[in-house]
């Protein structure tokens, strides 16, 4: 009987000799970026976390030669002082307000005008597009005193007192995030194919329902990082609520925190440190909510689909 | 009533002459297929017919009325895309009554006429679907669906099948004529696929350069092309062009391709070409398929040579082989069995009752 062998005449072994490994370059790489990862981490989270140490201790170990990154005996003092202090909270309510509403001033005005300069193809719309983009590059330390005078010629012809009112920053703030706002949307808007705006045309759209009910859904992780961007800016800004409101009743955060818990050549660190840290809070948590879409926008047009 | 009529039609970019002054009559319910190479003014022209674009110079006009000035969404046109262009955010459903919805169509109406084109297209299962979830073939019967269920009086295709893979494209092809002999509305639809434009349509337009080249049943295109450029771009394989001269001898013409090589003319053809003999530039057309390899039978017309081939394609059905005349490659399409191989003269056949004579100058058929 015949055993019947089954040999393929292809299937000798190679026998070159091994070299290069994928997995091992891959190890690498990911040693090397936990490597960077961790150093670059020490260094953003070691200020914070020195602010919330000291936050939570009294001022006379603060000033103790004690070890600075140790509590001995942690206090929620601070705390307590502040959110029961009427200007803090007077700060904190100022600075929502003046956020909410240049984010939502600056998003009706920047998504609009990114529609109009990304898809209706005008007379000098590509320069105007250039041109908001510009202004976003003169910076605001050399815009300030021009807006004072504009100010006092206003107070003079009108009769209104713009300074020293927490709602004038309301008026000041969209010049600082309406171009870049305007600019992130433009790239935005830019990267949705034009036969989406074509298909409703045709379908009957007019230009408005097309950027309602087109644009904007498809847009919304755009519309999102540049809200997140708005609302930072609105947040911390210092020089423009430092020059324009001096009343304790007028200030926002971040200029509160510092006029009023600085008094002469005393430092009330631990409510400074608290303060700070409570200040920064409402960036975070909304930074923590959209992050996914903040991400998306940030890299939107990279690939394509 | 559905007919478009463009007159005189002229698109300006700056100073280029995109589509330079052509005329069409397209009636009711006919399926009208552009077709050219890329830049030839194909897209421009259904564009401007959609609206998407002004025209520089003439009149469209569609049912009668010139709409020159009317915007697409007044036009009662709809437009399916070479991407889609499907709403992202929206599903099947949405995407299909958008239109509706914008008119104020009532709800029942919407539904009714949804369905309805959903069932026409075999996608009633995937409404409530989002775009991404979908095939690039489910994809594109959305969008042949968004233009149904508005029952305009035009419908408009962008090169929809461009993005499909070779097998889909084909499936959608039948799919695309299925669906016109069902609603018969009339159609525009722009490719530079000439085998779709063959396929599908009852009169093809080739256009070169902004112009109409020739208007016609894709039979007439492919067998009395009125000029060069649309005897080339008509069939796979092209055709082949080889230069010749006209000699006459004893009453017959011959048509003669290189010193040793030379064919008579066709009898009923001696009086259409007696006025060009002699003349320089001219050239013989000749289709692959009228290139074969010898048979035992000869019908009129039909002329044996010999000459070494330099590339054999099987293809399957046939083979392919070509070879050189006088420095003109010439392709031929012969029975897989007759025994072609490269690099080894080969008995071949010309048919010469299916020639072409053009004058290379003018580009125009005789």
């Amino acid at each position: 009987m015949a055993n019947a062998t089954i040999a393929s005449p292809t299937a000798t072994t190679i026998s070159g000799r091994r070299y290069g490994s994928v997995s091992r370059d891959r190890r690498w790489a990911l040693r090397w970026s936990y490597f960077f990862l961790v150093l670059f981490a020490i260094f953003f989270l070691t200020p914070p976390v020195y602010m919330f140490i000291t936050s939570l201790k009294t001022s006379a170990e603060i000033s103790a030669e004690s070890n600075p990154w140790w509590v001995y005996s942690p206090t929620l003092a601070n705390y307590i002082e502040l959110l029961t202090q009427n200007t803090y909270l007077t700060f904190f309510r100022n600075s929502a307000i003046v956020a909410v509403l240049t984010v939502i001033i600056t998003m009706a005005i920047s998504v609009i005008a990114a529609f109009a300069l990304a898809r209706m193809k005008f007379w000098g719309s590509a320069t105007l597009a250039t041109g908001v983009f510009l202004t976003y590059l003169v910076p605001e330390t050399l815009l300030f005193i021009p807006l004072f005078k504009m100010f006092a010629w206003f107070n003079e012809t009108f009769d209104i007192q713009l300074m020293n009112h927490w709602w004038t920053l309301i008026i000041l703030y969209p010049t600082l995030t309406v171009p870049f706002c305007t600019w992130i949307m433009i790239g935005y808007f830019a990267s949705i194919p034009k036969e989406l705006d074509e298909a409703a045309l045709i379908d009957g759209a007019t230009w408005i329902q097309t950027l309602t009910k087109i644009f904007i859904p498809v847009a919304l992780p755009g519309i999102i990082a540049a809200t997140i961007f708005c609302f930072t800016v609105a947040w911390a800004q210092f020089l423009y609520p430092l020059a324009f409101t001096t009343s304790t009743t007028e200030l926002v955060l971040p200029v509160g925190i510092v006029t009023t818990l600085i008094k002469g050549d005393v430092f009330n660190w631990g409510q400074i440190m608290t303060g700070a840290l409570l200040g920064a809070a409402p960036p975070l948590i909304i930074y923590a909510f959209l992050m996914d879409y903040y991400i998306a926008g940030l890299t939107a047009g990279a690939t394509k689909g | 009533m559905a007919q478009v009529t463009l007159r005189k039609v002229v698109k300006m970019y700056d100073e280029v002459q995109a589509v330079r002054g052509i005329d069409l009559d397209i009636t009711d319910k006919e399926f009208i297929v552009l077709v050219g190479p890329s830049g030839c003014g194909k897209s421009t022209t259904l564009r401007m017919i959609a609206g998407l674009e002004e025209i520089s110079g003439g009149d469209i006009a569609i049912g009668g009325d010139v709409v020159n000035d009317v915007p697409p969404k007044d036009r009662d046109i709809a437009m399916v895309f070479q991407n889609y262009a499907l709403y992202p955010h929206m599903n099947v459903y949405e995407n299909m009554s958008f239109g509706l919805k914008l008119k104020r169509t009532p709800k029942d109406e919407i539904e009714r006429r949804v369905r309805q084109a959903a069932q026409i297209l075999d996608i009633t299962e995937l409404l409530d679907r989002k775009p991404k979830q979908l095939s690039g073939g489910q994809r594109q019967r959305v969008a042949m669906g968004r233009a149904i269920v508005r029952d305009p009086k035009v419908f408009l295709f962008d090169e929809p099948l461009s993005n499909l893979d070779a097998k889909l494209r084909v499936q959608m092809r039948t799919e695309i004529k299925k669906v016109h002999q069902k609603v018969r509305t009339t159609t525009v639809y722009v490719t530079h696929d000439q085998v779709e434009a063959m396929t599908l349509a009852d009169r093809v337009v080739v256009m070169n350069a902004g112009l109409i080249e020739q208007v016609g049943s894709p039979n007439d295109l492919y067998h009395s092309p009125i000029t060069k450029f649309v005897a080339g771009f008509i069939g796979s394989p092209a055709m082949n062009f080889i230069p010749c001269h006209l000699e006459q001898a004893a009453g017959a013409l011959r048509v003669r391709l290189s010193d040793t090589l030379s064919f008579p003319v066709p009898a009923d053809r001696t009086s259409r070409y007696t006025a060009h003999v002699g003349k320089a530039n001219l050239v013989l057309g000749l289709r692959p398929e009228h290139i074969t390899e010898t048979r035992p039978h000869v019908e009129p017309n039909q002329h044996d040579f010999e000459n070494p081939i330099d590339v054999v394609e099987p293809m399957g059905m046939e083979t392919l082989v070509y070879f050189t005349i006088a420095g003109s490659e010439v392709c031929g399409r012969v029975n897989p069995n007759a025994g072609a191989t490269a690099e080894k003269p080969m008995k071949l056949r010309a048919d010469l009752s299916n020639m072409h004579l053009i004058d290379d100058g003018t580009g125009k058929v005789l």
